[in-house]
């Protein structure tokens, strides 16, 4: 008995010919990125040829010089005698503060509308489907400039709306109670987020053990502990006060409390609303995509109601929810762009003016891009971990 | 004898269950199961009703009862004394016309008008099943050209109206459509190459399609409206909606080759093998049998691209182009009817909601369909 090997037929010899697919390979990559260079060497030398003729020199110098734009609605302190460089971070602090903030707003109220349209009760499930549909089918630009419309016709700050206890609605925007926040309520909230982090690891650690013994190990005990306790504890050391600071109107506007600019609130709104009606939809095909049987086998075993939810279902509907919720995630954040539409200043609103005054396009449009695609780029390879984290184990 | 005793009695037959309780005639069994099926749904249902019986009476009396319908003569004082307490319907009669054609001179409106009517027929003819044949391409290219030269002018007697008059729903609907009619092909192409064994043009195609779908469109407008004239030869000059026409097909390119790229994956990997074993090209093979099979697949998520494009032509208004939502954003910048911008959104959202409705519903019969099939 002879053990054959599979024999690998003979190279064959190169033909410089169209008919060998090794040549017609090679060729046509040749001449696709041949013909792409040249496009873009084209462009280049026009760019700079067009660039000398305007005077306007090209490279990230003009970062450095003085800004001179106001930006009224910031959260780190600037001025418009800062740089263009200051200005650019205002500006994506801007992005992140809508982005991150809408996400998660949109993130609740799109699971909730998707659980409605699952109701059982024909009202709510009809009311949530026409949420859905007129939202979706509308142009999101049109939304926002419909909600800052509706913003600026607000009665002034003197009649504002109020309906509760330091929560006033006026053409000034919407102005919360806030808490004021010094160095040691800093400390507290460091602690709460430190015990999160180390009861997380416990849990992970309890749950493992009843996996080798079976026992069931109360977690509750060390949640009590790390989370709430040891907060408190930290908080009463460093002796932080936590009184709430309740808007006041005084002249023409309100002093204290948390602002959130009408331009804010209305992208704010505009984006929640949009992007919840796409994200209600995935929840919705999500727990659709969940047999029934599976929920029916684990009541079968008599399981408990909020086991089946958080063991059974919730895990399988996450795998068909998770990658199309990354790419709404990512559409909030790229159409968080035409906050330059109603004047809140973000990274593209910004970069605008600095264009508009310096005449650097092509910085300026780079920048925005470098941007976008570096909080893409995050976003995606966190959902991308999370979806590799709860993806089906298989054998 | 004594072992039968101890039997019982024949046990007694299990007689027939009662019927179920009525829960009442037809209409009260669907009261009861659909919106008072248990204390906290009917608690949800009477809640509900309040809040949209509430929601409803402020909207008739806002929208209806208080509203002002007609006015004459661009007088908006009547309007003005209802401020806040009714609509100003009448904005929408005082200013359709710019709204829905823009700056296109007045007498000469019926031709957009008709290229709308074109555009509508031919997305109607699209969407039948048994038109989806290769004569439906001359059919869009001839639609096309025949629009173009509406909106043009310039021969029989029709005047040349430049493109800087073009405005509202036609230059929605060319910048949508022109921008399917070419990204779709752009689309397949890049598809193609981002499948392809070739690794130069895959990393090409990878390169071109993450870079467009990383970015807002915005930031593409902006590069069309101020970075591009930068990067043309002296004396070249494109005009405005052209280079925003450009970049929407770029950006739909980059969309649509993912779809496409979808229907491709969906291919079995036999019909590739079979276009192999029959010897056709590389191009035959696709054109003939993968291509055809790939499209059929993806046609839903197509429309719902295609609805998408549709609402985001309307991010022109940010470059000062005039499509539908500038055209009514401009309208309103009369001093007359200024407070009165909700209604014209209003207006305004309703015929952006119709097509994209009809889109919608269209793509969802197409999914029912083939779960059917």
């Amino acid at each position: 008995m002879t053990t054959s090997t599979p024999k690998r037929p003979p190279a064959r010899p190169w033909r410089l010919s169209l008919s060998d697919p090794r040549v017609a390979g090679l060729f046509w990559q040749i001449l696709v990125v041949g013909i792409a260079v040249a496009i873009v060497a084209f462009l280049w030398s026009n760019a700079i040829h067009n660039l000398s003729v305007r005077r306007i020199s090209t490279g990230f110098a003009f970062l450095g010089r003085e800004a001179g734009m106001p930006i009224a609605d910031s959260w780190i302190d600037y001025t418009p005698k800062d740089t263009y460089l200051r200005a650019f971070i205002v500006g994506i602090v801007n992005t992140l503060r809508v982005a991150v903030i809408g996400i998660v707003l949109a993130t609740v109220i799109g699971t909730l509308v998707g659980i409605a349209r699952l109701s059982s009760n024909w009202l709510l499930a009809r009311l949530a489907a026409v949420y859905v549909e007129v939202l979706r089918d509308l142009p999101l630009l049109l939304q926002l400039l419909f909600w800052y419309v509706l913003m600026q016709g607000l009665p002034a700050a003197r009649q504002a709306w109020k309906p509760v206890e330091g929560v006033y609605l006026s053409n000034r925007g919407l102005i919360l109670p806030s808490v004021p926040l010094h160095e040691a309520n800093w400390w507290t909230i460091l602690a709460l987020v430190a015990g999160l982090i180390v009861f997380t690891f416990v849990r992970r650690r309890l749950i493992a053990q009843q996996m080798l013994d079976g026992k069931a190990r109360p977690a509750w005990p060390y949640a009590l502990g790390l989370v709430v306790a040891l907060p408190a504890l930290v908080s009463f050391l460093s002796g932080a006060s936590w009184s709430i600071a309740l808007p006041e109107l005084r002249g023409f506007n309100f002093v204290g409390g948390l602002t959130l600019a009408p331009e804010y609130f209305a992208l704010l709104i505009a984006l929640v609303t949009y992007t919840s009606a796409f994200i209600a939809e995935i929840v919705r095909s999500g727990i659709q995509a969940v047999p029934r049987g599976q929920s029916d086998a684990a009541k079968a075993l008599g399981l408990k109601r909020s086991f089946v939810l958080q063991h059974i279902v919730l895990p399988q509907a996450l795998r068909v929810i998770i990658p199309p919720m990354t790419s709404q995630y990512l559409n909030l954040t790229k159409n968080s762009s035409l906050a330059v539409a109603v004047g809140y200043q973000d990274i593209v609103s910004v970069a605008n003016t600095t264009l508009n005054q310096t005449g650097q396009a092509i910085e300026s449009i780079a920048l925005i891009m470098m941007v976008f695609l570096t909080i893409s780029l995050g976003i995606s390879l966190f959902m991308n971990w999370y979806n590799a984290r709860i993806a089906l184990v298989e054998r | 004898m004594s072992s039968v005793a101890h039997l019982p009695q024949d046990p007694l037959p299990i007689g027939p269950r009662p019927a179920p309780r009525a829960l009442g005639g037809h209409l009260t069994a669907w009261l009861r199961a659909n919106l008072f099926a248990s204390i906290p749904s009917s608690i949800m249902t009477l809640l509900l009703l309040f809040l949209l019986g509430k929601a409803c009476i402020g909207l008739w009396q806002w929208g209806i009862a208080n509203a002002v319908w007609i006015v004459s003569g661009n007088d908006s004082s009547a309007c003005r004394a209802l401020r806040g307490v009714g609509a100003c319907w009448a904005v929408v009669p005082e200013k359709y016309r710019f709204i829905l054609f823009g700056t296109y001179p007045f007498s000469e409106q019926w031709r957009p008008a008709l290229a709308v009517v074109i555009f509508i027929a031919l997305f109607a003819v699209s969407s039948r099943r048994s038109f989806w044949r290769k004569e439906l391409f001359l059919l869009w290219a001839a639609a096309l050209i025949m629009i173009g030269c509406l909106m043009w002018g310039g021969f029989l007697g029709l005047s040349f109206v430049t493109q800087d008059r073009w405005g509202g729903l036609p230059v929605t609907l060319i910048l949508a459509t022109f921008g399917l009619a070419f990204g779709f092909p752009l689309g397949i192409l890049v598809a193609l190459g981002r499948r392809s064994k070739l690794p130069a043009i895959r990393s090409l195609c990878v390169l071109y399609v993450e870079l467009i779908r990383g970015v807002p469109l915005i930031s593409l407008l902006f590069m069309a409206s101020v970075m591009f004239p930068l990067f043309m030869p002296d004396g070249v000059n494109i005009d405005k909606l052209l280079r925003a026409q450009i970049a929407f097909i770029l950006y739909a390119g980059a969309y649509l080759a993912e779809v496409v790229r979808g229907g491709l994956q969906a291919v079995p990997r036999g019909q590739y093998e079979a276009g192999d074993a029959l010897g056709l090209s590389y191009w035959q093979k696709h054109a003939l049998i993968v291509l055809p099979q790939a499209i059929r697949h993806v046609i839903p998520p197509l429309v719902n691209t295609f609805i998408a494009f549709f609402k985001d032509t309307s991010l022109v208004l940010i470059i000062g182009i005039f499509d539908l939502l500038t055209t009514a954003k401009t309208a309103i910048v009369d001093p007359a009817w200024q407070s009165f911008s909700v209604e014209v959104y209003v207006f305004v959202g309703v015929i952006y909601f119709v097509f994209c409705f009809a889109m919608s519903r269209y793509s969802r019969s197409l999914e029912a369909q083939r779960g059917t099939n």
